[in-house]
């Protein structure tokens, strides 16, 4: 008899050692972090190592003549310079399919695209060498258009395979329905990029059994140790992964990026080999959120309750495939929103094209729909004549709805909810603390108009579809100087997000132990599956709750009697009468355990009719955006940003807020700013000057609500945090500007030109 | 890469005069991000941090000398009453940091037509003075800028200081980018009335393959502002200002901007700035 099974989970847990669940304990890596000191992936160091640098193609698409290497092994300390024909094993990997070069082969496919890769003594000597290597190109037209490589007869981006990467059909109920009121639209949704701060790096250690310890920063240690030993031909033990520290990711570490070619040099060499992305090469370096282009019908009666939606999606995949099935398969099922309608047809597609590579990023395919579906219901809001957040409230998804995909919604669904709440929230400060432009003195309030404008998003928790996704984590609870300490060690990836400080929460909530001491992650240990999807609280999270549950119940079982159970450092009887203390237990020798730990199966969803139970979570946010746009310039001031969110319970209630900052900020960007700009297939703005981030001059001040209405099934309650505030706070920005201006705009980012000179 | 620090400015002007592809370098917001992005390898760089008194500014025979290294954050902190045009330019520059480092003589070194100290030098009719071994030269800033990232400067000569006339009227300097602060200008104008002489001063940035005044504009608005009886400025004036402010621009499209918009902003920015200046004029 466990002491899970009297107490209940949280019940048995029930002790006061501080800065468990609910509470913020201060992170370990923040003082580190803002002081400068914590020591990043590219701070890595070994004493002997060297460097590594890598030759990209100035081409989107180029047949592959010759690769002559001499020039650049005849610099004076480059050790070795690899082409494809040194790839030992695969000479292809990836997420989805493996159908991306390790180093280019016969053909390049995108600006960019790896082709040598070259160790030297000195990373200036490595990159002149790299520039000295003589490549015979002979150069393709790009296919950049996704509109015409997704045409049947189009010309193929790869030889052996269609350019149609994924069609995802949804079907409900009448394909044919009609409705008195109609309104369409065509969106876009521009090329926007993770930009985390940390570029991509990694030191890659040759080991004496002939394999190689890799310490990298990256979202999922063990698909990049299956992918990294594929091509290193090695067995998966041989090749151990160890997180370095990691600088933001957003989803562009999914993918491998340096990890490959760091090993190779590596084993080549037999000196560690280190390398590290400037800020330009990293926007070739990783994988961008994919750009989109929607059209949308939304079919209504008179008093706005929907009665249909029919909608296409077509995503440009760019030249590999990454992970661009599954955020098709996220834009359509997430498509028409968190929306009760009755009809559904749905087709999202993704292509293969000759522009950059396209996969995770936050959010991933449920911005790009929310951008399309929300500036839809703004529309139908105008055409019925009733205001913004009566018309999403009139067709509000509820507990026990079903979505497109027929999956019944679970739990509490507050959609009316969190957008009754931001719409009741005093009006943002008439004088604003400045116009837009800034400190560019461009207005004293010529021009400026204000706008208000609403979006609610919905977002899936977790991996979908059939996937078998679990978390592995080790508890080890034992005396260290005479007091109970507990070792948690998994394989999650911390990435900035702050699951380090939830897991040594959830350890002394479950143990009641205060001492929690959280191992470094690696290989070493069972996956901890991907920080992707918003996933780790709850998976990891359970996982460790799980490990410690497992902890407690062997710990309890040294003791002979019912009803036993932990509180504080003491074990109580049925009576509440002291049987033992956790230190005289543990006097027997340290308790361990490991979990892995699965969330409740999804299946996959039926490939024609797109029915199914793919999803295990939902999770909310809706946003409320106050703007100052002068008109006559086109420059926008974001004055302020109200949302509410259901977190289901927040473990951490300050690294939720900053979640919900940090995601409002990401979506900020991408409705006013963040566009990576593709033109015939070459990238033009490739650096911080021109590929521009809000500055703390953007991002305004925000007010929150932030509900706990605990989920069935997952940890605690809890719902994912981290994607839902980038999602709706695009629409929302958008439609605050169209208040303003009465321009219907239908991309973003939104630039001063939309507003301006290229009014529609 | 050879790193030169001579410690006075007779040293630094033998150095470039031995070594003409040295790069000067002071607060090396500029310089460093060319070296950073691979996109310039000097054979040297020439540091100027320790020629002493490059970083200050005096008052010369009416006129303000203000030193080649002299960052913006001093030219706003103290030259913000004499020279207010150039100082509002300079809090539009980057970010503190920059302001920190960044001087007016880097951003003309640089003479990239978006820098934005060059507008209000060509609104205030400013000069540079440039120095090497064979002497000092004065150069109207109107006549420095010769294209994108090229001016008048010859192989062996250093920046020393820039002269500038106090204000004598209101000045304005607005710059529009498509962020709310640290962003490069799409499109900026700066305006300098002399009401003494009846006489309007104009610059614009990154609308040209140069820095630019807009002289019709200016004569423009020399002839129709109401100097002798300060009336209201007529809408009418203001709105032709502007429009022949946008007319002297010949802007691009680029990945910042297009050339559409930067014409149709500096319209909107001269005609605003007119607006403030003559209404500050006529308190």
């Amino acid at each position: 008899m466990s002491v899970l099974d009297e107490g209940g989970a949280i019940a048995a847990a029930d002790v006061d050692a501080a800065g468990g669940v609910g509470e913020s304990p201060p992170r370990p890596d923040g003082r580190l972090k803002v002081t400068g000191e914590f020591a990043f992936s590219s701070d890595l160091w070994a004493d002997d190592m060297v460097w590594g640098a890598t030759l990209r193609s100035p081409h989107p698409r180029a047949r592959l003549v010759s690769v002559d290497v001499g020039p650049a092994l005849a610099v004076p300390g480059v050790l070795a310079v690899l082409t494809h024909e040194d790839v030992p094993g695969s000479r292809r990997y990836g997420l989805e399919h493996v159908d991306q070069p390790v180093l280019a082969f016969d053909e390049v496919r995108y600006q960019g695209e790896p082709v040598a890769v070259v160790a030297a003594d000195h990373p200036e000597v490595a990159a002149r060498a790299a520039s000295l290597i003589r490549v015979g190109y002979e150069v393709l037209p790009p296919l950049v258009d996704p509109e015409a490589a997704v045409l049947p007869d189009s010309a193929r981006v790869h030889a052996d395979r269609p350019n149609l990467l994924r069609h995802v059909p949804i079907r409900k109920g009448d394909p044919e329905a009609a409705a008195e009121v109609v309104v369409s639209g065509v969106y876009d949704v521009g090329m926007q990029d993770q930009a985390f701060l940390g570029p991509e790096s990694g030191l890659a250690i040759p080991a004496e059994d002939g394999g190689v310890d890799l310490y990298v920063a990256t979202q999922w240690l063990h698909v990049d140790q299956l992918q990294v030993s594929a091509s290193l031909g090695l067995p998966p033990e041989k090749v151990r992964f160890t997180l370095a520290g990691v600088g933001g990711a957003f989803g562009g570490r999914e993918d491998l990026s340096m990890q490959i070619h760091a090993c190779l040099l590596a084993l080549r060499t037999g000196r560690p080999v280190k390398m590290v992305y400037g800020r330009e090469e990293s926007f070739f370096g990783h994988v961008h959120r994919h750009p989109a282009r929607m059209w949308y019908e939304h079919g209504a009666d008179k008093n706005g309750r929907l009665v249909y939606v029919k909608a296409r999606i077509l995503l440009d995949g760019g030249a590999y495939a990454s992970s661009s099935g599954a955020v098709a398969t996220n834009a359509a099922t997430l498509g028409i929103g968190p929306y009760n309608v009755p009809n559904v047809v749905m087709d999202s597609k993704v292509v293969y094209t000759n522009n950059p590579p396209c996969g995770a990023m936050r959010g991933f395919g449920a911005v790009q729909a929310c951008f399309g579906y929300e500036s839809q219901m703004d529309k139908l809001a105008e055409a019925v004549g009733i205001g913004p957040v009566e018309i999403r409230v009139r067709n509000a998804m509820e507990e026990g709805d079903r979505m497109p995909t027929g999956q019944v919604v679970e739990g509490p669904t507050p959609v009316a909810e969190l957008l009754r709440l931001v719409e009741g929230k005093s009006p943002a400060p008439a004088k604003p603390d400045f116009l837009p432009g800034g400190t560019a003195n461009t207005t004293r309030g010529e021009g400026v108009v204000r706008g208000v404008g609403y979006g609610i998003g919905i977002k899936n928790v977790g991996f979908s579809g059939g996937l078998d996704d679990f978390s592995t984590a080790r508890v080890r609870l034992e005396l260290i100087g005479g007091r109970p300490s507990v070792l948690v060690r998994t394989a999650a990836a911390e990435v900035g997000q702050g699951l380090v400080t939830v897991l040594a929460q959830i350890a002394r909530t479950e143990l009641g132990v205060a001492q929690v001491t959280i191992a470094p992650a690696d290989t070493g240990i069972g996956s901890a599956g991907s920080t992707s999807a918003s996933r780790q609280t709850y998976m990891t999270g359970g996982a460790t709750k799980a490990a410690c549950e497992a902890v407690r119940e062997k710990l309890l079982a040294r003791l002979d009697g019912p009803g036993l159970r932990l509180v504080g450092e003491r074990v109580l009887d049925a009576g509440g009468e002291a049987v033992a203390s956790l230190v005289e237990l543990l006097a027997d020798g340290a308790v361990e355990a490991t979990v892995e730990w699965r969330h409740r199966p999804t299946s996959p969803l039926d490939p024609e009719t797109g029915q199914g139970d793919a999803h295990v979570q939902y999770a909310f946010a809706a946003h409320r955006a106050t703007v100052d746009v002068d008109v006559e310039l086109g420059l926008v001031r974001v004055v302020e940003i109200v949302t509410a969110q259901d977190v289901g319970k927040a473990i951490n209630p300050k690294a939720v807020e900053g979640q919900i900052h940090g995601g409002t900020a990401q979506g900020l960007g991408l409705a006013l700013l963040e566009e990576i700009q593709v033109r015939d297939g070459l990238v033009r703005n490739p650096s911080f000057t021109d590929y521009l981030l809000p500055t703390i001059m953007d991002m305004p001040p925000m007010r929150l609500d932030v509900l706990e209405l605990a989920a069935p099934h997952s940890p605690y309650g809890l719902r994912g945090v981290g994607e839902p505030p980038n999602i709706s706070s695009v629409p929302a920005i958008v439609a605050a500007i169209r208040a303003a201006t009465g321009i219907a705009l239908t991309r973003v980012p939104v630039r001063p030109e939309h507003l301006t000179v290229e009014r529609p | 890469m050879q790193f030169l620090s001579p410690a006075t400015w007779a040293e630094a002007l033998a150095v470039k005069a031995d070594l003409p592809d040295a790069t000067p370098i002071a607060g090396g917001t500029d310089v460093m991000v060319e070296l950073n992005f691979r996109r310039h390898r000097p054979p040297a760089l020439l540091d100027l941090t320790r020629v002493p008194g490059l970083a200050s500014w005096s008052l010369e025979g009416g006129r303000i000398r203000v030193g080649a290294g002299l960052p913006y954050s001093r030219i706003m902190d103290e030259l913000g009453g004499r020279l207010p045009g150039l100082a509002m330019a300079s809090r539009t520059v980057g970010s503190p940091q920059i302001r920190n480092r960044g001087t007016l003589g880097g951003n003309l070194g640089s003479a990239s037509p978006a820098g934005d100290g060059h507008p209000p030098l060509l609104a205030g009719g400013a000069e540079v003075e440039l120095a090497s071994v064979r002497g000092v030269r004065t150069v109207p800033v109107a006549e420095f800028f010769t294209g994108p990232k090229r001016s008048v400067m010859a192989v062996d000569e250093l920046i020393a200081a820039v002269l500038v006339a106090p204000a004598e009227g209101p000045e304005q300097f607005a710059k529009v980018g498509t962020r709310n602060a640290m962003v490069i200008a799409v499109g900026s104008f700066a305006l300098a009335l002399h009401p003494s002489r009846q006489a309007v001063g104009t610059g614009v940035g990154s609308a040209g393959p140069t820095p630019l005044r807009a002289p019709e504009a200016e004569e423009f608005a020399a002839a129709h502002l109401p100097w002798e009886s300060r009336a209201a400025l007529d809408p009418e004036t203001a709105r032709r200002f502007g429009e022949l402010v946008s007319a002297a621009a010949s802007p691009i499209d680029d990945v910042r901007g297009s050339a559409a918009y930067r014409r149709h902003a500096l319209a909107v920015l001269a005609r605003r700035t007119l607006t403030w200046a003559w209404s500050e004029l006529c308190g």
